[in-house]
This record gives C-alpha cells, structure tokens and sequence, in this order.
C-alpha cells in the first residue's frame, strides 16, 4: 500500500505515534496493528492466517528442521516383541526431507506475509497522522479488484508453478548434495547422507564417470549444434525455394512440407525407428534391391548419429520453413525494389536483404532453438533410446543426450545423486546461454517500445 | 521487376521440390499402407502391398492385451482438459504480465525464464513422490495438473502477441469506465483468436503426445495413454506386430494431422508473430 507520501505539519505529539504503535502491535500479532487501525476486517483476516499458519508449522517446523539436516538417524530394523521379530519402521530420508522442504516453503510465504502486514500497519498509522481517510474492507477489496489486478490474475498459475516446479526442482537440487543412490542408500532400508560435493567432484574426476560424462557432453554439443544448424538453414532454403518468383502452386508446395510437422512426433519417431530397421525396414531393402550393402543405421555409433541427425531435420525443417515463410513476407518490398535500381543481381538481393533480415527477425528462436535441442528427448529416446550401448559409458549409449542419460540414471540405475548433478550441470550450460540470449534480445530490452 | 525468370532456374527448382515433397509424403505414406498390409511383419518387399486388408483396425480394438480404445479415450479425456486448464492459465498469467506493471513483474518473468531453463524432468523423482503423498499417483487428473501447470512457462509468445495489441486500446475502454476483466474479456480475448488457438492446439497435442510423464505417472494398464501404449507395442514386439502398430499410428495421427492443416493459419501467425519478438 503506497500512499502517497507527502510532508504534512507534525501534529501534537500523541498523534505522531500512530504509526509505531500499529507497526509494534503488529509485530506482536499479526493482524493487532490493523485493528488498532480500526480496519476491523482486514485485521480479523490477518489474525486468523496467523492462526492457521501457527497451527500447521508449531508442530511440524521443528520436526522439518531436524529431518533436512540429519535426513534421518534410524533405520528400518528387525526387533524382537514377544518372541516374534517385527518390523521396526525407520526413518525415511527421503520423505523427511520433501516434508521439510514443503513446511520450510510455507514457513516462508508465512514470514512474507508477517512482514507485509507489519508494513501494511505502518503505513496505514503513517496515513492517519496525515489525516488521510482510512480505506473500509470494501474498498480494499475494489483496490485488490483493481490496483493488484495482475497479482489476483497470476495467482493461480502461481500456485501451480510453486508445487509443480519450484519445489520439484529444489528437491532435486538438494537431491545433488546427498548420496542418494543404488544400491547402498536407498531408503527405507538404508538412510540418505548429506555428502556436499562429492557428487560433483565424483562426476568430473572418478574416472568411470568422467568418461562418460564428458564422452556424452561432447556428443550433446555437437548434436545441439548440428541439429540446429541443419534444419535453420534446411528452411531457409525450402522457403526461398517456394517464395521463388516463377514457381507456381506456392500453396500445395507448403502445404505438402508441413506434413511432417502436423504429425505427432511420436509417432514420426516411432515409425522413423522401424524405417530405418537395419535388418527389415525399407530403406536397406531398398539398398539391398539396388545391390548395395544396406547400413547399419541404429546399430553402429557413427552412423546411428548421422541417422537422429537426419530424422531431425524431417522433423525439424518444416516448423523452420513456417517460420521463415512468415518473416519473408515481411520484408519490406521497396529494399528489393531500390536493390534493383541499383542493378543488383539476385544472389545479392539474397546475401544483402533477405539474409540479414531472416537473421536480424530469428536469431532469438535460433538460440532457443539451440537451447531446445540441447536438451531433445524424445528424438533421441523414441528413435534410438540413446543405443547402441557404449562398454566404456556409465549406463549411457552411443548417441544419449545428458538428458536421456540423465532419464536412465532416474528411472532405470537409482542413481539419483548422479542424475540430479547432471541436471544442475545441464541447468548451468542452458541458463548461461539463455541469459546471454535474452539480454541481448530486442524483446527483453526494448518491450515497452514496440508500441 | 526486370529478372527472367531463367528457365534452367526453375527446372532445378521444380527438381529439388519434388525431391523434397518425395522424402516428406514417403514416409506417411508407407505407414498408411503397411496398416492394410495383411500379415503383421515389418519386411516387405515393396511399398505398395499385393492385398489390403483393414482387419490391423480391428485387431487394434479387439486384441485383449491391448486397449487401444481404453486409451484413445484416456488420452482424449487429459488431452481435452489440459488444453481448457492451460490456455486458461497461460492467457490470464500472460495479460497481466503483458499489460500491467506492477511490483515483482520483471522478477516473476526473469524466474519463469530460469525455471524453463530446467529439464522439465529433472522434476521427476520429485514429482512423483508429491503425487505419491497426495494419492493421485495413478490418475489422471494428476497429469492434467502437471501439464497445465507446466503450460505457463512457455507463455513467452502468447506474452509477446499480447505486446503487441496497441495499448490505446484497453485504455479508451478504461476511460469509459470498464473494468480490468471487461477490458479482458471483451478487447483483448476477442483480438487474440489466433493465439488461443494456437495455445489451445500446442497444448492439446502436447499432452496427447507426452510420453515422459505419462509413463512415469501412469502405473497400470487400463490407464496408460497412447504414447504408453504405442511405444510399449514398439518396444516390445519390435517386428512381431508392425502392421498393427501402422494401424494405431495412422488412428492416432489422423486427427492431430487434420486439426494442424486446418488451422495452419493459426499456427504460422503464432509461430511468427512469437518469432519476431523473441
């Protein structure tokens, strides 16, 4: 609540207070400073939050605290209870901590809200020594309507990104820093410790590891780079090709290469896996018709990296070629037409206007599009589910993205510890260049312009 | 406009098309064919088959150890509601980042840029034991929530096509003395029909294609989706069962394919119109 703050002559000394005693009742319960306030509804609401909140965490904060950090002292044991063993639960080191996490988080929204209200008092004592009309529930609420629009407009997306991705993800952060892994720390029967960074330290310098690790980082790079690369400028060229003046049918033309983008890619993938079967599917029956050998498309490492190379651009070209088709049309006619005044030749026009200005509109998408590769899934997973295996790789294959490594390393191996530091990895690789990306784009900097 | 069109040009164009239209048909097209080949195996000897047969459709329904039409309608029903509950969501989250400026605003677009930077699934093991605690692992209605909440992060178009709807506009409304919702609901959502479209198709399709989260998430049978089930039947009977599978991928990419060419429109003014903008 900003009022707006304007100097007024310090009245008898009594009135000045206003704002401390409702700022210090405040302080002492959540809501009092509004009730000194006289905001009768306000405050009640305040009063009972406090309430709640203080109902849930007195019995759990403590008990969330102590499972974060010790992640458990007991294990799960066989005792004797009148000569027959019974199971003794132990404690669940995985569960005590999302537990802590999720009670920490609402420890922390509750100290958010404390402090706003204690700041809300403040100001609305500040209001009175200015004699300034104290607002009734109703028109707090035509405010809230009006004034924190937006906020009551987020808060259900909020709500949802907070339990389903903020805490997830800080879960699994913590997740790095522990040694939660198969087969000697898996709860219930084992406890989970924290290690701080030997996950890390393991991953980059234990040999077995270090070897796969950087064996598939390269790989991802490498493939990042390549997949964007070939399906940006495989678009360009299909657009020029259609935009052409002189061809004819420029609708059917599109409409026939969109075909593979409208289709669900896993199904384009699943069906790409049996077309490029190397013992049965058509394209080495074909080979073999016409006298060749026929390759070993998925089953070589070499050649199982050209082949998700080469589906990737049947997928991919398409939603480029949209795309640049779109930013063509937008290119304004006269450049073209004073190029042309100046006698330049069509491969100029291109290398002078078009090009740039593709460039100039895309380069953002290129780079999300790089970020989006970097971590593509479900091209490697459907078509080759990171085969053929490596002997030398930590459960990881030939053509595994960190991504699909880091999938089998959570799903197939219980290496939760490994999988999450891989994740963190990926997360420090993709932000560092996304953040580069956004600061330099036009959209982040200049938004407020485009109007 | 004085170039010729040299007719050299224009044949090796023409050339280069077809090659292209070739490799991007050939594909669906031997799918389509092999769901009426008779026989189930993977090999033939050539594209077009000797005999067509429809008996792969009804296997596909009929085949006790594959529900097929248990799982068209699961994957019907998520993807139905995760398209309502996103577009919602994405739209409303959007508007206000798009019109108003408020405290916290670059902070909430800054943090939902960082958290996209995460590989959604890094959130699984989490995930799944929240929805564990919660007792709605197993359902449905726990993929919906996961997708729809998940939808507001790639809300960046939607928030750019909104940038670029004049802002004169909203405030001649205001002026007049309509409410932020009226505002909403009778400018903007009305000037916006392209972007929800495209919003309601990506998110429709996108959980009718999941596969990550909907094997995690679904643990028996009678409540996989599609994606489940098709990549189990490839998984497992790799060549045993192929024409049955053409028949399932044919079923499964009509619809998508039909809704795709024909709201293109919709499609290439939302791709572009978040392109220009980042």
């Amino acid at each position: 609540m900003q009022q707006q703050h304007v100097p007024v002559p310090v009245g008898p000394g009594r009135e000045r207070q206003h704002r401390m005693t409702a700022a210090i009742c405040s302080i002492i319960l959540q809501g009092l400073g509004q009730l000194y306030n006289r905001q009768w509804i306000k405050g009640i609401v305040l009063l009972l939050l406090e309430g709640v909140g203080l109902a849930y965490l007195l019995p759990r904060l403590s008990q969330a605290v102590w499972g974060v950090w010790t992640l458990g002292e007991n294990t799960q044991r066989f005792v004797k209870v009148n000569g027959s063993t019974v199971l003794q639960k132990g404690d669940h080191s995985i569960f005590l901590l999302l537990d802590g996490i999720i009670v920490l988080l609402v420890f922390f929204v509750f100290i958010l809200i404390y402090i706003l209200n204690i700041r809300d008092a403040y100001m609305t004592g500040l209001a009175r020594e200015e004699g300034k009309q104290i607002r009734s529930a109703g028109a707090t609420i035509r405010n809230m309507m009006d004034r924190n629009f937006p906020y009551l407009f987020l808060s259900i997306p909020a709500l949802g990104i907070l339990f389903f991705t903020i805490m997830p993800i800080l879960f699994t952060v913590t997740i790095a820093f522990t040694n939660y892994s198969a087969p000697d720390h898996i709860p219930p029967a084992k406890l989970v410790d924290w290690v701080g960074f030997k996950t890390f330290s393991d991953l980059i310098q234990l040999k077995s590891w270090s070897q796969t690790f950087y064996g598939v980082l390269t790989w991802t790079v490498i493939w990042a780079i390549l997949a964007t690369v070939t399906t940006y400028f495989g678009g360009v060229l299909v657009a020029l090709l259609i935009e052409q003046r002189g061809i004819r049918f420029k609708k059917v033309w599109r409409t026939i290469f969109i075909l593979p983008y409208a289709i669900p890619q896993i199904i384009s993938l699943l069906l790409m896996r049996n077309l490029f079967n190397g013992q049965f599917g058509p394209i080495n029956t074909y080979m073999r018709a016409f006298g060749l050998e026929g390759l070993p498309w998925l089953t070589d490492p070499f050649w199982a990296k050209v082949t998700v190379i080469v589906v990737n651009m049947w997928i991919g070209i398409p939603v480029s070629m949209v795309l640049i088709l779109g930013v063509l049309t937008a290119i304004p006619r006269d450049l073209y037409e004073a190029a042309e005044v100046d006698g330049a030749s069509a491969f100029q026009k291109f290398r002078i206007i078009t090009m740039p200005f593709i460039l100039f509109a895309t380069t953002p998408v290129l780079i999300m599009q790089f970020a989006g590769n970097f971590n593509n899934f479900n091209v490697i997973f459907l078509l080759t589910n990171g085969n053929p295996l490596r002997g030398d790789y930590q459960y990881a294959g030939a053509t595994d993205l960190l991504v699909t490594w880091l999938y089998k390393l959570t799903l197939d191996n219980n290496k939760f510890n490994m999988a999450s530091a891989v994740g963190i990895i990926i997360f420090l690789i993709i932000a560092s260049f996304s953040i580069w990306n956004f600061r330099r784009s036009k959209s982040f900097k200049e938004e407020d312009m485009i109007q | 406009m004085k170039t010729r069109n040299n007719p050299v040009r224009l044949a090796v164009s023409y050339l280069l098309l077809l090659i292209i239209a070739v490799v991007s048909i050939y594909p669906v097209l031997w799918i389509f064919l092999s769901s009426l080949r008779p026989g189930a195996a993977l090999f033939s000897e050539r594209l077009w088959p000797e005999a067509y047969t429809l008996s792969h459709y009804g296997e596909l329904f009929n085949n006790p150890s594959f529900m097929y039409g248990r799982w068209y309608m699961n994957t019907l029903k998520i993807a139905f509601f995760t398209m309502i509950f996103s577009t919602l969501m994405v739209t409303l989250g959007m508007y206000a980042l798009s019109r108003f400026r408020f405290r916290g605003r670059k902070t909430i677009l800054s943090t939902m840029l960082i958290l996209g930077m995460f590989p959604s699934f890094m959130s699984m093991i989490a995930i799944y034991i929240i929805l564990l605690q919660i007792k709605l692992l197993d359902t449905h209605a726990a993929l919906i929530l996961v997708y729809s909440s998940g939808a507001v992060l790639g809300g960046f178009i939607v928030k750019g096509f909104f940038d670029t709807i004049p802002r004169s506009l909203d405030e001649a409304a205001r002026i007049d003395g309509a409410s932020h919702l009226r505002v909403f609901t009778s400018i903007i959502l009305p000037l916006s029909k392209p972007m929800l479209t495209y919003v309601a198709l990506t998110s429709f399709t996108g959980a009718w294609m999941d596969f990550i989260f909907a094997r995690l998430v679904l643990r028996t049978k009678e409540n996989w989706t599609l994606a489940v089930g098709m990549w189990d039947l490839v998984n497992r009977y790799q060549d045993s069962n192929f024409t049955m599978f053409a028949a399932g991928a044919v079923l499964i990419a009509i619809p998508i394919t039909l809704l795709f060419v024909f709201l293109q429109r919709f499609l290439v003014q939302g791709l572009t119109s978040g392109a220009s903008k980042g």
